[in-house]
């Protein structure tokens, strides 16, 4: 009984600090079950951070933060293991990946395979208001005629002169 | 009522399609009233015969008739009534066929709500979404057969996907629908404008309500699929980035930069190619949404098509269909040059950069949710694009959006002056810092990104209104005449201005939920209490309830505020024995402040329970900012500029629509 108190007490002062920590990290939700929560908040914090960027990789388009699946558990152990073995977070996810391969990373690398990914978006934006830009001058230039050159103003004379009666 | 019937009727409408798709386009070429009208009648008689269809399978499921396949397969006699029912759409078949009923619904609206149009365009529309119609028979009576028998039947049927048995999930898929194949209607104007060759404001005015409808049903069923998923799945998230959701997110983003193009055509016969290129595109992206749902591509919950017959039939429709007005306009489209000039800085303007950046928006999420299928099918490897990624893209792309929101409506058509808008935005800038300085003063703590969202937020929604009363003289003249001015503000007008100010509330919900959610897991003991976001939860015990075909363990949570009771909560676990799976059904208290989220776990050993809590701040602003941004498309749909071409208005000679602005 008195075991089990003292695992409560640590356990909601673990909480205390998820919570305090809570707004520092881009939240979903999660499926951590309370057994697996590290004693040390610093670490937990990161293991949660990691596990959020983590796919559980039986499930679809679930991170193993959020995922009920018996793997995605293994997993977030896993990362709790290596960081209390004292890895750094990328040495974690890196291990991960050397693991599952790149599918395991909700946020995908920035690699060859993903060039066309990334840059992607900002080829989209750059084609676009080059689009919206042409399309400004091409207008421009048919509302606000341009000014005569000094040719164009002497034949323009001329041509008045000719009609002229 | 035997299914066999509904099926010959599904058989005759396809070919009642097929004259509609030829005879009033034929008529239309060479100007025969009698021919176009066929597409009128043909429209009618499409409708009745789906209806049919629809209601032998429905009458089928209600009947619990275990002797056809599909019904076997998704119901079960024991569940309730309001499941039989919408378990008719819940599987694949079933789906396909609300599909074809719905895109024939628009058909009949048009032909009955349509006497206004222009003959040749009313007959030419009505014969394109007859060959979408056509495509779709084909594969429901080729590959997705719903009326299909089994012999010998089943003495009971295998039951329908729990997570499906709620009434948010019931009705999510018709409103979606109703979307998706609502779009379809513009694609069918934009077709046949091009083949007409004629694009102007009226043009414009006939697409618009339809648009808008379309518009509103998608929203709604987006939200209903969202709430659904923050309520249901138990983790108090609200949006996944799942590839489901951005196949609805998609022709969305499309559809609401279509709507806000149309305005330009309408009101100065400008960027007219742009908009017919829209057109095209939206409904390509809802057809692309319903491949990507329906063909099983993503393995996903929701697709629970695996034959892959199906995925390449739909394949070819979208190619079809959209390779096709493609074609089409880049044919015709040139033609289509012309209209109003207009500045950077201008009305106009500010609708073009809308479109821009939305166009933007759906063609990443697009590239985001096609890449990992792209690059495995090219042998590439796999890879996961996941809500990191969207977030990165996505956020950016929206900031500048909303900051533009609130100066579009206050910029002059042709050419608007920056220097004057944002003179008249002095008070959405206040509000603004008041927000920012509000919030960082409760919360004792700046936070970037929330006070950002909340800045924005507060920025369109002062904004919004600072149109209004600019556009009701407000202060300016007496109060009296203001009220008067208010009186006559168009509809159109108001469903702008709750539009933009529904939109407001939910970025205030987003954030909030988003920034400063709190949350925990503990392993509760009856009779225990915890404090949480400023709550006391106790946990009183589990009891056993019986459902109508569930057994639900129903958990029961006293909260309380110092040593005041303020809620009782009790959340479920629900069992379905028919089907082998388990629900959670999250209990919430909702106040203006912020949502107070509990969902229990499974047992343990020592008779301890996993209890789950959240905190989502303003997360009632997200649903009630959607509720009335709806309304926003709503009223715009009632303005009766947009129903000038009914007949009785025609006929009573109403006022030009060009007279009001």
């Amino acid at each position: 009984m008195a075991d089990r108190r003292a695992f409560a007490a640590r356990l909601i002062g673990a909480l205390l600090a998820v919570l305090l920590l809570a707004p520092l990290l881009a939240t979903t939700a999660s499926a951590v079950e309370p057994d697996e929560i590290a004693a040390d908040p610093a670490i937990e914090a990161r293991a949660r951070a990691i596990s959020k960027g983590l796919r559980c990789l039986v499930c679809q388009n679930e991170s193993i933060d959020e995922s009920n699946a018996e793997l995605a558990r293994d997993l977030r152990l896993l990362v709790r293991q290596r960081l209390q073995a004292g890895d750094s977070d990328q040495a974690v996810t890196a291990y991960i990946v050397s693991r599952y391969g790149d599918f395991v990373l909700l946020d995908p690398p920035f690699k060859a395979a993903t060039y066309a990914l990334w840059l992607g978006p900002l080829a989209i934006t750059a084609f676009a208001f080059g689009f919206v830009f042409v399309f400004y001058r091409r207008r421009a230039g048919r509302s606000e005629a341009a000014p005569l050159s000094e040719d164009d103003e002497r034949r323009l004379a001329k041509l008045i002169d000719r009609n002229d009666p | 009522m035997t299914v066999e019937l509904g099926h010959f009727a599904l058989v005759l409408a396809l070919l009642v399609a097929i004259v509609q798709g030829t005879v009033p386009l034929h008529g239309a070429a060479r100007g025969s009233e009698p021919l176009m009208a066929v597409g009128r009648t043909a429209a009618l008689a499409q409708f009745l015969l789906v209806l049919l269809a629809f209601l032998s399978l429905m009458n089928a499921y209600v009947q619990s008739d275990f002797s056809v396949l599909n019904v076997a397969q998704n119901s079960h006699s024991a569940k309730p009534l309001l499941y039989k029912i919408a378990g008719t759409w819940g599987n694949h078949e079933g789906s396909m066929l609300l599909w074809v009923l719905i895109l024939a619904l628009f058909g009949a609206a048009l032909a009955l709500f349509g006497s206004g149009l222009p003959q040749a365009l009313k007959a030419r529309a009505l014969g394109v979404q007859a060959w979408v119609g056509v495509g779709f028979y084909l594969f429901i009576l080729l590959t997705s057969n719903p009326f299909a028998r089994l012999d010998p039947p089943p003495l009971d049927g295998q039951g329908l996907n729990p997570l499906l048995q709620d009434p948010g999930l019931a009705f999510h898929p018709p409103f979606l629908y109703l979307g998706y194949v609502g779009f379809s209607m513009a694609y069918a104007f934009a077709v046949a404008a091009l083949i007409g060759g004629r694009v102007d404001p009226g043009w414009a005015r006939w697409v618009r309500p339809w648009t808008l409808a379309a518009w509103i049903f998608l929203t709604i069923g987006i939200v209903l699929g969202s709430w659904w998923a923050y309520y249901e799945l138990g983790w108090g998230g609200w949006w996944y980035w799942d590839p489901v959701e951005n196949a609805s997110l998609i022709p969305w983003l499309a559809g609401t930069a279509l709507l806000h193009s149309a305005i330009v055509v309408e009101k100065r016969d400008a960027l007219k190619g742009w908009t017919v290129f829209l057109a095209l595109v939206t409904f390509g992206c809802s057809l692309l949404g319903t491949f990507l749902v329906r063909s099983g591509v993503l393995t996903s919950v929701h697709a629970f098509a695996q034959d892959p017959a199906r995925g390449v039939f739909i394949l070819l429709l979208l190619l079809l269909f959209a390779g096709g007005g493609f074609v089409l306009f880049a044919w015709r489209g040139p033609r289509l040059a012309g209209g109003g000039l207009f500045r950077p800085i201008s009305r106009e303007g500010s609708l073009l950069f809308n479109n821009l950046v939305l166009s933007v928006a759906a063609a990443t999420v697009l590239l985001g949710t096609l890449y990992p299928l792209l690059l495995e099918s090219m042998g590439g490897g796999k890879v996961s694009v996941g809500p990191p990624f969207f977030n990165r893209i996505f956020v950016p792309l929206m900031l500048p959006l909303i900051a533009a929101m609130a100066i579009g409506p206050m910029l002059a058509w042709k050419r608007g002056d920056l220097g004057q808008a944002m003179k008249r935005l002095m008070v959405a800038a206040g509000a603004a810092l008041v927000a920012t300085a509000a919030v960082s003063a409760i919360l004792g703590s700046i936070e970037p990104a929330g006070v950002l969202g909340l800045a924005l937020a507060a920025w369109l929604l002062a904004g919004t209104l600072a149109e209004l009363a600019q556009r009701i003289r407000l202060f300016a003249v007496p109060l009296a005449e203001s009220l008067r001015r208010l009186k006559g503000v168009p509809l159109g007008a108001w469903g702008m201005t709750l539009a933009h100010a529904g939109f407001a509330l939910m970025i205030a919900g987003m954030t909030g939920s988003q920034v400063w959610r709190q949350e925990a897991t503990l392993l509760m003991q009856p009779g225990e209490a915890v404090a949480f976001a400023g709550f006391e939860v106790g946990f009183d015990g589990v009891a056993a309830v019986p459902g109508p075909n569930y057994i639900a363990e129903r958990g029961r949570f006293t909260i309380r505020d110092g040593k005041r009771v303020i809620a009782q909560l009790e959340p479920e676990k629900r069992r379905y024995p028919v089907e082998g799976r388990e629900t959670t059904e999250a209990a919430i208290r909702t106040t203006a402040w912020g949502d107070l989220y509990l969902a229990v776990g499974d047992a343990r050993d020592d008779g301890g329970r996993v209890v789950r809590l959240y905190f989502n701040p303003l997360m009632l602003w997200l649903w009630f900012g959607a509720a009335v941004m709806v309304a926003g498309g709503g009223l715009s749909v009632l303005d009766r500029r947009l129903r000038l071409g009914a007949p009785k208005r025609v006929r009573t000679g109403a006022v030009p629509a060009a007279a009001r602005s």
